[in-house]
């Protein structure tokens, strides 16, 4: 799959390592083809190297192993100034004794334009954020959006291909961050820029990308465009970080094409899809998701294997209900339900069975 | 305006302008209320900080206060010679004659009294400082004034066996009721003496008597004796002499000694009389100096600009205010010395601290605070141990001159003069005051994220643009506080010019501890250091005016 990229390969990671100490691997052999205009997002838990892919790409660090190309040429050796990429700063790093226009004009001078050349870009820059207004205004007069609005302006200002942005709505509030989320990526698009985003937010990574690489321990667990990564995960790690997912375990019974029989550590049977377990009795971690389980058995087919559930708790959370249930020796398995006329609000202590369409459950890695 | 229009703080003024200040629950305005509920704190914190402030009022404040006015005080004259000065006011220097007779009557008088109260050497010096000469023209006329006065006490003694003795002229002075309570005064359980108390009649017909015998009794109890037995100064003679001679009515004096005055009064026309003008001249005929006169003139009044002229190479003139002459003129050279050297050591800590200062901040914990320690290490070393060790390294002989001969890089018979000179006073300053720099610098660098140079140079400049156009300005707080801090310390330097300096080397501040500790001019040095403290809180307004102090940060 990666092969076929390379032609139209924009920012390329090709087998790309990275270690601070010499003794451990921070990033473990990166490879990573991104083309030109794409929304990227780096998802992962904290230390899972997805930041050092970024200031590599920046390059405020140096790869250890392997080659980061742009546009095709190897930009190792290029110091980060001469590197032309945006960067956009989870603390905004806006000069805080240069005004907003001087902040915006930083980059332009320092590329030698003309006066009213840069006054005509910073105006333009200003303009598209919302923020015509606040050319004079010191950073630290502005609340948290417009700061990171007029970061991302100054990123964008001095037009570059590629823009990177490191975290950018980590310290905004809900709703802020859906605002900026949506302008973020309508601006991309409007510009054409290529964009590679770090967030640990997988609501952020799932809305705004083209296609998300899910990070843990220096590798890539998978990359994919979002509905695919939430409907179709790889592994159990993309399973558990993206959305909510109930996990059981058990040992594969038999395969038969997309379709295998799991048997459950207690000793129940249910069916799965087969993804990356090869053949009978591997261990399987299961995964399900809260809102393709069924318990309205007319909803599921006549041969399905089904499970006997307690309900331990009913949540009302106005657009759906959320029910947490003992089954097959775990607490923790939660069902989603569309709040509908026809919905049966169950009630704790009362038993059910559950069923699912078995291409909805999905047999991982132990 | 309609309401739509109106801001909330215009509302809340409506609302206040209809209703009146806004009201607590008790019906008080909410800032009686406010304050009073504040003020149990107030007196709290107020309590936890008084032994501070009265610690630091009585051992800081009340001594520099004390010390600055003695810049400008100057009753010393005019206490030690009342008479004299204020004869002496009337007086014109500009008509080129010496003052008149009656100068010279109260100059002997005033002098009389001082030199049994061994003031006059005392102003002597004091004068001395404003014109070379008067002290020893003062010391010289105390050891001679015995002399003038003991005309009149010779021929009064002659007259009289009355006059010899002190009994009687404290029974004629002194009214009965001092007597009796002086004769029962004992000295003990700490009662002071008695005040003297004339008798009414002679004080009315002998005032000038009277007035230099009560300084006489003054004097006498002062020294612990008895002044009813003490014979008088020559002086008082010489003011009983006077007040007969100007036609004191005796006759007005019954009791004890009204025969002898009457007596005195019938002979004292054929007194040999005494030319005080004369008399000084002979002791010394700068008493006939215009110069001397007009000194003492000018320095009559209670309060002198002299102190503070001299400070800036003045000198008080007739004609008021003039330099001196420029062979005389030290001290603005040395105000323009001491703060181009300040300056010049300020530059080079910032210079040296502002890299160390960079490192310190931008390594790991860990190491940064190993080279804290060996930034603060001076420190723990005594200041003259470090400034000893100046001596040693900088010497003709020594270690850094040994090197650079050693290395061929100056002559074994040019060797550099590093110190006792102004060399030496900047290289042992600097060192010394690093640490005020490097301070500062380090805890404003600290707060300056690492992010904004990474910016920077994502924005395309290049390391030094990044570092000049944001790095540096922000770390501009961090350069005016340590700057504040060593420029200040450095101007009020005291120590380490004094050893390594030599003469050239020198800062204000050694002169002011010299009239201090040596010259005792103690008003010159007050004006010294009251002109140092003006021109520091000045730079301080500017400072404070150009950058602003909010932008001065020593920590964190």
């Amino acid at each position: 799959m990666a092969q076929d990229k390379l032609a139209d390969a924009f920012v390329e990671f090709d087998r790309v390592q990275k270690s601070y100490d010499g003794e451990n691997l921070v990033v473990k052999d990166l490879n990573l083809f991104m083309p030109k205009g794409e929304f990227l997002t780096m998802l992962g838990p904290s230390g899972s190297g997805k930041t050092t892919c970024l200031m590599m790409l920046a390059g405020f660090e140096t790869a250890t192993h392997g080659d980061i190309r742009l546009d095709g040429q190897s930009i190792n050796n290029i110091p980060p100034h001469k590197r032309g990429i945006g960067m956009v700063f989870q603390n905004y790093a806006l000069f805080p004794h240069m005004t907003v226009a001087e902040n915006l004009s930083f980059p332009l001078e320092v590329r030698k334009m003309g006066k009213s050349d840069r006054e005509a870009k910073v105006k333009r820059a200003l303009d598209m954020v919302q923020m015509g207004a606040f050319g004079g205004r010191r950073p630290a007069q502005l609340s948290g959006g417009q700061q990171q609005r007029i970061a991302l302006a100054r990123a964008l200002v001095f037009e570059p291909e590629l823009v990177l942005m490191d975290e950018p709505l980590g310290a905004l509030d809900k709703q802020l961050r859906e605002t900026l989320q949506f302008e973020i990526t309508k601006l991309a698009h409007d510009l054409g820029i290529t964009v590679v985003y770090v967030t640990h937010d997988q609501t952020e990574a799932l809305t705004m990308s083209d296609r998300v690489a899910v990070f843990d321990d220096g590798r890539i667990q998978q990359l994919a465009p979002p509905d695919r990564l939430y409907e179709e995960p790889e592994n159990s790690f993309v399973a558990q970080f993206i959305g909510e997912n109930n996990t059981l375990e058990g040992v594969v019974k038999e395969i038969s094409g997309d379709k295998c029989l799991v048997q459950l550590d207690g000793g129940e049977l249910i069916d799965a899809k087969p993804v990356n377990v090869t053949a009978a009795g591997d261990r399987t971690r299961v995964s399900i998701r809260p809102e393709r389980v069924e318990y309205n058995k007319d909803r599921l087919s006549p041969d399905a294997h089904t499970l006997n559930a307690e309900v331990l708790e009913f949540i009302y959370m106005g657009d759906i209900f959320r029910t947490r249930l003992k089954v097959a020796g775990t607490d923790e398995f939660v069902i989603k339900t569309r709040n509908a006329p026809d919905v049966e609000r169950l009630k704790p202590g009362q038993s059910i069975e559950i069923g699912w369409l078995p291409e909805d459950c999905r047999a991982l890695d132990a | 305006m309609t309401d739509s229009t109106m801001t909330p703080d215009e509302h809340r003024r409506a609302d206040e302008a209809a209703t009146g200040p806004m009201l607590a629950a008790d019906g008080r305005p909410l800032k009686v209320s406010l304050n009073r509920a504040l003020r149990r704190q107030k007196l709290r914190a107020m309590l936890l900080i008084a032994p501070l402030l009265i610690f630091v009022l009585v051992t800081f404040i009340a001594p520099i206060a004390d010390m600055l006015f003695r810049s400008i005080e100057n009753q010393i004259v005019s206490d030690t010679l009342p008479r004299t000065t204020s004869e002496l006011a009337t007086w014109d220097a500009e008509t080129g004659e010496i003052p008149p007779p009656e100068v010279f009557d109260a100059l002997f008088k005033d002098m009389f009294i001082a030199t049994e109260r061994k003031a006059h050497t005392r102003l002597g010096s004091r004068l001395n400082y404003e014109l070379t000469g008067v002290s020893s023209l003062f010391r010289k006329s105390g050891r001679r004034v015995d002399d003038m006065g003991e005309v009149y006490q010779d021929q009064f003694e002659d007259l009289n066996d009355f006059w010899k003795d002190g009994e009687n002229w404290s029974a004629l002075m002194g009214s009965d009721a001092w007597r009796s309570s002086m004769s029962d005064w004992d000295g003990k359980d700490g009662r002071s003496a008695p005040a003297f108390e004339p008798r009414s009649d002679v004080a009315s017909t002998l005032p000038e008597t009277v007035a230099i015998y009560r300084e006489f009794v003054d004097f006498v109890l002062s020294e612990d004796d008895n002044p009813l037995a003490e014979d008088p100064w020559a002086v008082v003679y010489a003011a009983l002499y006077e007040d007969l001679a100007n036609g004191a009515d005796v006759s007005a004096v019954s009791g004890a000694g009204a025969a002898e005055l009457l007596e005195a009064e019938a002979a004292a026309s054929n007194f040999e009389t005494v030319d005080y003008t004369a008399a000084f001249a002979d002791v010394d005929k700068d008493w006939h100096s215009i110069e001397v006169w007009q000194t003492i003139q000018t320095y009559s009044p209670d309060f002198t600009s002299g102190y503070f002229l001299n400070a800036v190479d003045m000198q008080k003139t007739p004609d008021g205010p003039a330099m001196r002459p420029d062979n005389e003129r030290i001290y603005i050279k040395l105000f323009i010395r001491t703060m181009f050297m300040s300056l010049v050591i300020t530059g080079s800590c910032i210079l040296l601290g502002y890299p160390v200062a960079w490192i310190l901040a931008n390594l790991p914990a860990r190491t940064a605070n190993l080279l804290m320690i060996l930034v603060l290490l001076p420190f723990w070393t005594s200041l003259l141990v470090r400034t000893s060790a100046w001596k040693v390294m900088l010497q003709q002989q020594g270690v850094v001159n040994d090197t650079l001969v050693w290395l061929g890089i100056v002559a074994d018979d040019s060797r550099l003069a590093l110190i006792n000179n102004q060399t030496g006073t900047i290289i042992a300053m600097t060192h010394i005051l690093l640490p005020f720099m490097i301070l500062p610098l380090y805890s404003v660098m600290k707060t300056i994220p690492p992010s904004y140079l990474r910016a920077a140079k994502s924005l395309g400049a290049t390391n030094w643009t990044a570092f000049w156009r944001v790095y540096f300005p922000q770390s501009v707080p961090g350069i005016g506080a340590g700057s504040i801090l060593v420029f200040i310390l450095a101007i009020g330097y005291y120590i380490t010019p004094e050893i390594v300096g030599g003469t050239t080397g020198t800062f204000i501040s050694n002169r002011i501890a010299y009239h201090i500790s040596s010259s005792l001019n103690w008003g010159l040095a007050a004006a010294l250091g009251a002109i140092l403290l003006a021109f520091v809180l000045g730079l301080y307004w500017a400072y404070d005016k150009i950058v602003g102090i909010d932008n001065v940060k020593l920590g964190g």
